[in-house]
């Protein structure tokens, strides 16, 4: 499957979806209810990529642990607030650490 | 209504100093994009132009996990739909016309509005907009080009990329979490519809369908 459609219709859909909020009068969207879904859609979209990424392998659960325990520990530095690169490194040092030793 | 210099100043190395925090997201989107099999070529469009890391990531993470474009086009727009509420917001403060409104939009994100938002002057709200647009922008294409290029060179495994993704979202997800008890309801409800539907639907059902979580909300206030 060529992944260009995706591109494309990707880069289509978050330019329009941006410029939209500049030429859609404020009064059609700028309702409580509709500012409300937009934010908490996010939420329950990144809950769930925060589980499939951790835990999915296509339709299987898949427990690796050096991946767990590296996901743990940029769970904790996020807990802590740590910036984001803190966040990042950590995660990834603590699973490829593993995977080495 | 203008600041005064050594304030603009400020405003600007806080903007720039924005755009380098977003170094390392793109180095991991780059990495995470050609490991889920995109070019290259594609990752870097993607960043120049979807220019959306959220959106972004969650794009090649349904791909990189066997799901359909319909799936991961939907979930990816669906998380970019904020960028057009901040659209919205950011109208009335930046007067833009003609054809930088065409540019403005495309700096529209996340770090762009809350720096901008967050000064009481809109002159300097103008200010904060394009030189957080500038930084962030110059550092995550940097970034993800460096990412891709590295990802397509060493297996992503060997730099625990399978742990940094989601971590990342995590990190994205946390800001969002300390809002509210709502939040922390939906983002509950979200995450168990996914862990129940991986083993029961094609891949990229579960992020679209946790959505559902939604109806947890209750009367959305």
């Amino acid at each position: 499957m060529s992944l260009w459609p995706l591109v494309l219709g990707t880069i289509a859909g978050c330019y329009l979806l941006k410029l939209a909020g500049y030429f859609v009068p404020s009064r059609v969207l700028d309702h409580p209810q509709v500012r409300r879904l937009v934010e908490l859609v996010p939420v329950a979209l990144l809950a769930a990529l925060v589980v499939v990424e951790a835990l999915a392998d296509g339709r299987h659960i898949d427990w690796n642990g050096a991946r767990m325990a590296g996901f743990a520990a940029g769970a904790v530095a996020v807990w802590r607030r740590a910036p984001f690169i803190v966040v990042v490194v950590v995660a990834g040092l603590v699973a490829a650490l593993l995977r080495l030793a | 209504m203008t600041a005064a210099p050594a304030e603009r100043r400020a405003v600007v190395r806080d903007s720039l100093s924005v755009g380098a925090a977003v170094g390392a997201y793109g180095f991991a989107f780059g990495a995470a994009s050609v490991s889920a099999g995109l070019s290259v070529l594609q990752t870097c469009l993607l960043s120049l132009l979807a220019f959306t890391g959220g959106t972004q990531f969650a794009v090649v993470s349904v791909v990189a996990g066997g799901g359909g474009t319909g799936a991961a086009l939907g979930s990816g727009l669906l998380l970019g739909a904020r960028n057009m509420l901040y659209a919205m917001r950011l109208a009335p403060l930046l007067h833009v016309r003609g054809l930088r409104r065409f540019v403005a939009a495309l700096g529209t994100i996340d770090e762009s509005t809350a720096m901008a938002v967050a000064r009481d002057d809109d002159d300097l709200a103008r200010v904060a907009f394009w030189w957080t647009f500038i930084g962030v922008f110059t550092f995550w294409n940097l970034s993800t080009l460096l990412g891709a290029v590295a990802g397509s060179l060493i297996d992503p495994q060997t730099i625990g990329l399978d742990a940094v993704v989601p971590a990342a979202f995590l990190a994205f997800l946390a800001p969002r979490l300390r809002a509210g008890a709502v939040e922390k309801r939906v983002a509950v409800g979200g995450a168990s519809i996914a862990a129940v539907l991986i083993p029961l639907t094609p891949p990229g059902v579960p992020v679209l369908a946790s959505c559902a979580a939604l109806l947890l909300a209750g009367r959305m206030r």
